[in-house]
Formats: C-alpha cells, sequence, structure tokens
C-alpha cells in the first residue's frame, strides 16, 4: 500500500516543474554578456590611459569587483542575480558578491569570529581548488618546461 | 569588434553555466570550481589564450579567466623559482582579486547591512 | 481518551480558547493579509539580528493570543513552541521573557501540529487548563541558516518555497471553544530518499500520507465526513505528490488544501512552488482555519504541519531528506452532537453493558449540546479534570 521509494522518484520528477531554460539562458547571455562588455570597455578604458595591459587588466578586475561589492552592499546585486543566474554567478562579479554577501551578513557574529572566520565560505572552494588545479599544473610544468624548450 | 565578441563570447559561457545548472544536479558551487579548474587546464592546454585575444573580456571576465590567470602565474613562478614556484605563483597571481574582495567584503561590513528579499 | 493505532480521540475535547497569527511584509501583500491580527512590514522589528526579530514575532503571537483570552501569562501551565533556527532559539528567548514553563519542540515546519496536539492531550488528559502551542519562521534567518546570506546572489528553483515570516498561537483549555480539538495523530518519519534541498515537497509528502492514511484506518473516518484537509507547506509540488500517493493507496482526496499555498498568491508574489516554515502552518491555522471553524463556516477539518528533518550538515553529507507529519483533528461542535444517534443506539446497548459504560454515558452533557460556552461538567468530571 506504501509506495516504492524509486517510483517515488519518478513520481517527483513527473510531479517537479522543469526550470524554464530557455529563459534563464537568454538571462544569462545577455547579463553575462553584458558584465563582459562592460568589463571589456573598462580595460579599453586604462589601457588607453597609459596603463601596461596586464595592469590594466588588474585594475579591470578590481573595479568590477568594486561594483560588485557595492551593488551587493545596496541589495541590488541580489535582485539582478535572481533573474540572471550564471549570467551573475560565472563573472568575477559572482566572487566578488560570494565574497561580500558573507561578510555583511555574518557581521552580526563579530568582526573576527562573524566576518573574518565566514567571509570565505561561499567562495572558499574556488580559491582552494583552482589553488590546487595550480598546484598540479605548476608540478606537471616544472617537468614539461625542459622538454619544451621553454 | 572585439566589444560584440566579448558579449557573445561572455554571454555564451554563462549560458554553459546556466545549462549545467537547470539540467544537472550539480550545485553552483560546483559549477564555479569546474570553471575556475577549467581555466587552469584551457590555459595549460594553450588553448585559453587565443580566446582570450579573440574576445577580450569576454573570457577574462568570467570565471574561467580566473584559472587562466592561477596557471599563468604558477607557470612565471615555476621559469624563475623551479619546483617550489607551484606553491607560489597560483596565490601571487590571485592576489590582486582575491584581496580586493576581502577588502571590499571587510568595508560592506561596516558600511553596509543584511537586507530582506523580495 | 482512546486511542487506536496512532490516533488519540478525546472523549472531552478540549476547546482553543484563543488563537493569534502574525504576519511580516510578503504576507502582509497576500491573500490572507486582512486576516492577521497582526502584521509587521519591517523585518527586523527594529532588532539587530533577523534571529532576534523572529523571537519577536513569537512573542507579538503570545502576547496576542493571551489577550484574546483576556490570560495573563501565568496562567499558563506550558507553553509548547518551537521554530527552525538551530537549537529552536527564536522560542527559546522568546520564552525568556515569560516565567512559564516551556517545552521546546523541533518538528521543523511540522512544529504547529506537533505542539497543538501535544498541549491538547496534557490539557484533555486533565494535567494542565491552559496551555499554548506556538512557531514561528522567519525568512531571512531560515534563508541565511539553511540557504546562503541575504545579499548573495543566487536563482531560486521553481521547486522552492518561501519560508513565513511569522507566528501563530494557540491557547487550550477544557472549556473555551469552539473550536474543539476531538483528537490527534502522531507522525512518523519517513524518508523517501530526496535529496534534492530545493524540493522539500516532495521530501514531505510521504509523511502526510503515511499519517492520513493512519488516522483514516485508525478511526474509520472518511475524508468526505471533513470540509477541509489542511497540510502545512507542501506546497505546489508535494501536494500534487500527496495527493497521487493517497490516491494509489486508495484514498483520493477531493478536499486537500495546503497552507504553503494558501497564505501567498503564487502568481503575482515570487514565491515558486509556494510558501513554507514552521510559522507557515502556525499562521495559517490561527489566521484563517480557527477562525472559519469558530465562525462555523468549517465544521470539521483534519489538520496537519509537514516538516522536513535534514540539517544543513546532513544534506552537506549527502544524507536524504526525512519528513514527518502530525494531524489533529478540529472541528467546529462538539462531538456529542454528531454522535447522538449513535449514543441513542449505544444507550440500548448499555443496559446490558459495564458500569464503566453506564458511568461515561451518564456524565455527557444533555441532548442538546451548543457551540460557545460549554455544558457544566459532573462533580466526578471537575474533579478528575484538576
Amino acid at each position: 500500500m506504501r509506495p516504492d521509494p524509486k517510483k517515488y522518484d519518478e513520481m517527483c520528477k513527473r510531479a517537479s516543474p522543469p526550470s524554464p531554460l530557455l529563459k534563464d539562458c537568454v538571462w544569462a547571455f545577455c547579463i553575462g554578456g553584458a558584465i563582459c562588455l562592460l568589463g571589456e570597455g573598462l580595460r579599453r578604458l586604462y589601457a588607453s590611459m597609459g596603463l601596461t595591459l596586464t595592469d590594466a587588466a588588474t585594475l579591470t578586475s578590481a573595479t568590477l569587483i568594486a561594483l560588485s561589492a557595492v551593488t551587493t552592499a545596496l541589495g541590488w546585486y541580489q535582485k539582478l542575480a535572481a533573474k540572471a543566474g550564471a549570467g551573475t554567478l560565472v563573472p568575477i562579479t559572482g566572487f566578488a558578491n560570494a565574497v561580500v554577501s558573507p561578510a555583511i551578513e555574518f557581521r552580526n557574529e563579530g568582526f573576527v569570529t562573524g566576518v573574518g572566520a565566514k567571509m570565505f565560505i561561499i567562495a572558499g572552494p574556488v580559491i582552494v581548488y583552482g589553488m590546487l588545479a595550480s598546484v598540479a599544473w605548476g608540478v606537471i610544468y616544472y617537468f614539461l618546461r625542459p622538454l619544451m624548450g621553454g | 569588434m572585439n566589444f560584440v565578441w566579448a558579449f557573445l563570447v561572455g554571454g555564451a559561457i554563462c549560458v554553459i553555466g546556466q545549462l549545467l545548472i537547470d539540467l544537472t544536479k550539480l550545485t553552483p558551487a560546483r559549477i564555479l570550481v569546474t570553471y575556475v579548474v577549467a581555466g587552469v587546464v584551457l590555459s595549460a592546454l594553450g588553448w585559453y589564450d587565443p580566446l582570450a585575444e579573440f574576445a577580450g573580456a569576454g573570457a577574462t571576465v568570467p570565471l574561467i579567466g580566473f584559472g587562466h590567470l592561477l596557471a599563468q602565474g604558477v607557470m612565471d613562478s615555476v621559469a624563475e623559482s623551479g619546483l617550489l614556484g607551484a606553491l607560489t605563483g597560483g596565490f601571487t597571481a590571485a592576489a590582486g582579486g582575491v584581496t580586493a574582495s576581502l577588502t571590499a567584503g571587510f568595508l560592506a561590513a561596516l558600511l553596509g547591512q543584511s537586507r530582506d528579499q523580495n | 481518551m482512546q486511542k487506536k493505532g496512532d490516533t488519540i480521540r478525546f472523549a472531552q475535547p478540549p476547546g482553543i480558547v484563543s488563537y493569534a497569527a502574525v504576519g511580516g511584509k510578503k504576507e502582509a501583500e497576500g491573500p490572507l493579509a486582512d486576516a492577521f491580527d497582526l502584521l509587521v512590514t519591517d523585518s527586523r522589528c527594529g532588532e539587530k539580528t533577523w534571529e532576534k526579530a523572529e523571537s519577536d514575532f513569537a512573542r507579538y503571537g503570545l502576547e496576542t493570543a493571551l489577550k484574546k483570552a483576556r490570560l495573563q501569562p501565568d496562567a499558563l501551565d506550558a507553553v509548547f513552541a518551537g521554530d527552525l533556527q538551530c537549537q529552536c532559539t527564536a522560542s527559546a528567548y522568546t520564552m525568556r521573557g515569560f516565567d512559564v514553563p516551556y517545552l521546546g519542540l523541533y518538528g521543523a515546519c511540522s512544529t504547529m501540529a506537533e505542539g497543538l496536539a501535544l498541549a491538547s492531550c496534557l490539557v484533555a488528559g486533565g494535567m494542565m487548563r491552559h496551555a499554548a502551542a506556538m512557531s514561528s519562521s522567519h525568512f531571512c534567518a531560515a534563508e541565511r541558516q539553511f540557504r546562503t546570506p541575504l545579499d548573495y546572489g543566487g536563482k531560486r528553483t521553481p521547486t522552492a518555497q518561501w519560508t513565513v515570516t511569522g507566528a501563530g498561537c494557540a491557547i487550550v483549555s477544557p472549556d473555551g471553544g469552539p473550536p474543539y480539538v476531538r483528537g490527534v495523530t502522531f507522525g512518523r518519519v519517513r524518508d523517501y530518499e530526496i535529496t534534492d534541498i530545493n524540493n522539500m515537497g516532495a521530501a514531505m509528502a510521504p509523511a502526510a500520507c503515511e499519517t492520513i492514511l493512519r488516522y483514516f484506518e485508525d478511526t474509520s473516518e472518511a475524508p468526505e465526513a471533513f470540509d477541509a484537509i489542511y497540510t502545512g507547506d507542501l506546497g505546489l509540488v508535494g501536494s500534487k505528490l500527496l495527493l497521487q500517493l493517497l490516491e494509489q493507496a486508495g484514498l483520493p482526496l477531493q478536499n486537500h488544501k495546503d497552507c504553503g499555498l494558501i497564505v501567498y498568491d503564487r502568481e503575482t508574489q515570487n514565491v515558486q512552488a509556494g510558501g513554507s516554515g514552521a510559522g507557515c502552518s502556525a499562521a495559517v491555522l490561527c489566521c484563517h482555519v480557527l477562525p472559519a471553524l469558530r465562525a462555523g463556516q468549517l465544521k470539521r477539518v483534519l489538520f496537519l504541519s509537514t516538516g522536513a528533518l535534514m540539517s544543513q550538515t546532513t544534506f552537506l553529507q549527502g544524507e536524504s531528506i526525512p519528513g514527518i507529519a502530525h494531524l489533529v483533528e478540529l472541528s467546529a461542535t462538539l462531538p456529542e452532537q454528531n454522535e447522538k444517534a449513535a449514543r441513542q443506539t449505544d444507550a440500548a446497548a448499555q443496559a446490558a453493558g459495564s458500569p464503566k459504560r453506564q458511568k461515561h454515558a451518564a456524565g455527557r452533557p444533555g441532548a442538546a449540546a451548543e457551540p460557545g460556552p460549554r455544558p457544566q461538567k459532573q462533580p466526578g468530571k471537575e474533579g478528575a479534570a484538576q
């Protein structure tokens, strides 16, 4: 009389409304593209101001991060992200939002034990696994380099 | 022209992320980790540079750009310091972005406050 | 009192003397806005933390219920309360301000029915004269605890539900009512291996199905005898699944309603699959269901609160999400009126029956029991109630 858990999984899939894929992708495309466009504009601007390519790139990242931080603190980034999904998650602004939002949220738990301890609670994995990947690549590169003649 | 490609490529990279969110059981956190590691891999394979030249910020702004930064950084530092460079290169390259975020976070914690959603 | 299976039915159904519901900003924009006793549109309640704000919501609920019952806090023999915060701190910290015995409960979103059921048992058993049941939730406190910081940019899935910012409180006593608590069914944990943290409805539906089936098995009642069968917060998806599960079990329901779908307007309020939270069933019970029973618009209902019993830790450890559902049988009239015919048949059989049965029949009030103030009890019963 009581249903089988495997069958229940099938029932759940049928009963759960799917995400509106096209709408989600259009939003992700437009907002993600727009943020990248903004980045491109900033990069050209900084380059035209005489900065080297690397410095322009760094400053572009810093600017986007600052913009993300301000819009996060004002609550605007969350509103945009609720529609844009991956469009706000994937760019570097998403990383900044993931650092700034817990910093704001956990202030109630102290600057050291709240803000300090929990600031990277969301973005942490990106840093950890990014670094790990770079270490792995670094080791591989060390051995490959003589072979590549680099 | 680069502006158009920045928009299109950046948008496309985000769409891939959205498809992963909507169609797989991967959580956003895992997807971002995948992007960063993919960036390192693409960069290691030498495929990232042409993309970055072509699409400009369309490639550098998404998180794969961060992965590329890490890969480049570690290569530079290995070239300079040998094997030990594998430990220092990534963090050095990421320093700018991470420190900027951290500082912004602290300032936001000082000045901002958590808000109810709608 | 009579227990069969998991269901306890009260020979002397306690009454719900008063009830109060408090809501927040989103609830004030919802279909039940006018029904709430109090709406607090500042989600912070002027406090520094969301957690303190939730305690304020709970406090307003309890204070309002006491005021409506014209009772002082010290008239309460106990408060049964719980919420979603870790260690139920919203309720505990609220009760810090009331010098009344406190029984903290954790049933996740099933807490209101759990508390009401326990309070009713202790009152019907004669151990308490006034017992309050309450539950609360707060969108912001739940979001930051179970999901992500509030300013974090995440996108909600279509199966996600919106945690109600609000509280409900009901005070039970032997006198008082309508409405009356005729019986309770305590739920059992049911886990159907749902691991999607964004689909709570699917996780809880099997538990609700279980409790409903047990109630009907234990009591031999029929669903048609009730004006409505309410569940707490199955939402759109969970409700669909519940009806399918019940149909498969041979109990199709035509009168199911879900509090999570009543408290918000899904079309206009961006709540995806509906409302949820411990405060959801509590608030809807106290502003919508109980008033309708008191006014006689509803005669008999079953009220379930449904809960998902995972934590952030178990979820991250890859565990599935178990659910539970507790049931309270509510009526607008005392059972005597409904069972008058049955009793008359009983009296005939009594002539040759046990002395205990005779006392039982003699103790009941006369033929026409009316809603409103309870008829005088027999002295023997009065003693037992104290």
